[in-house]
């Protein structure tokens, strides 16, 4: 297991829940018209893909500030054949974690 | 209280059953990323909107700090703000309703709840609180299992959970990849958080590429 301060976990932890219940909540409470420009819309449905792209790219090929190809790089791409070949969620999943540990104990 | 249609039931189930059981993914994720049993499953119940935990705990497996992994889970959860703004003339809630819908605002509840549209009103919010309480119920469960389960396990590489977490964001992504201008939005993303890797501090370039959707989107 990695190893992580406490302080680092619990303020991850409640910092998180906090802004994202906040976000949630922001909705109900305040006039519609406050979101209504189209530019806010237009980059807001945006900020998803290119953050999740992102993690993709973090998780996958990085470690702290360097860019590492290892076995997750495996994982990764077998995910993608998955996902090319429209398998369902759990099977990109699961084809990308055994990849990825069979290229670690065998490299 | 109008009558709930079986399809609505239907709709809503399935939809919390699959999503929820990937909460085992997150369980995992949790764990490998350093985080306890006990804090993983807070994660699921407190927090409780998918991708940003997922976020969450991917800045700090990555090593980044926790200010990042923050800032990178919250950005990810805007979207739940416009969920919020398209539900509440809908549900009408007020009181300590207003905060548990709140709580379970999130992509799968506001998307059932809007594809009951042309169901009548009572439709959409039975889907939104079916999906989005069987979501939280399933999610939660799953959570735990996945979180005991990676404990038990030992080293989170050599079972390739490492590799399931970019697993997940790729398949989160694929499927918001609808038109050519998402797709290359989601290359020009990846290549340049590729390029800020080496430059900024661990964990911003994530939040940094943010400016590519700014960019992307200032002009229709």
């Amino acid at each position: 297991m990695a190893s992580v301060s406490p302080v680092v976990t619990w303020s991850v932890l409640i910092g998180t829940s906090v802004l994202c219940y906040a976000i949630k909540l922001v909705g109900y409470l305040v006039p519609p018209r406050w979101f209504a420009p189209e530019r806010f819309q237009r980059i807001n449905s945006l900020v998803p893909v290119v953050l999740l792209s992102a993690l993709v790219v973090a998780q996958g090929v990085a470690v702290k500030t360097h860019l590492v190809i290892d076995h997750r790089l495996a994982g990764v791409a077998a995910a993608l054949a998955a996902l090319v070949a429209k398998a369902p969620f759990p099977v990109v999943v699961l084809s990308a974690a055994l990849t990825s540990a069979l290229v670690y104990r065998w490299r | 209280m109008p009558r709930v249609s079986r399809r609505t039931v239907r709709d809503a189930l399935s939809v919390a059953l699959t999503v929820g059981a990937y909460g085992v993914a997150f369980g995992a994720a949790g764990v490998a990323a350093g985080f306890s049993v006990l804090q993983t499953c807070l994660f699921s119940l407190v927090t409780f909107t998918g991708a940003s935990q997922f976020a969450a705990v991917g800045v700090v497996a990555s090593g980044g700090a926790g200010v990042s992994a923050i800032v990178a889970a919250s950005l990810l959860s805007t979207r739940n703000a416009l969920y919020s703004l398209q539900m509440a003339p809908v549900l009408e809630v007020s009181g300590w309703r207003r905060l548990v819908a709140a709580h379970v605002t999130i992509d799968e509840s506001t998307n059932v709840a809007l594809a009951q549209s042309s169901h009548g009103p009572d439709a959409v919010r039975h889907g939104f609180w079916l999906t989005g309480l069987g979501v939280f119920l399933f999610w939660n469960v799953f959570t735990l299992l996945g979180a005991l389960g990676a404990r038990s396990l030992g080293n989170p590489a050599a079972w390739g959970l490492d590799a399931a977490v970019p697993a997940a964001f790729l398949g989160l992504l694929w499927g918001r990849l609808t038109d050519a201008r998402l797709r290359v939005v989601a290359l020009v993303a990846a290549v340049f958080s590729l390029l800020a890797t080496p430059i900024l501090p661990s964990g911003t370039p994530i939040i940094a590429t943010v400016v590519v959707a700014i960019v992307a989107g200032w002009r229709a």
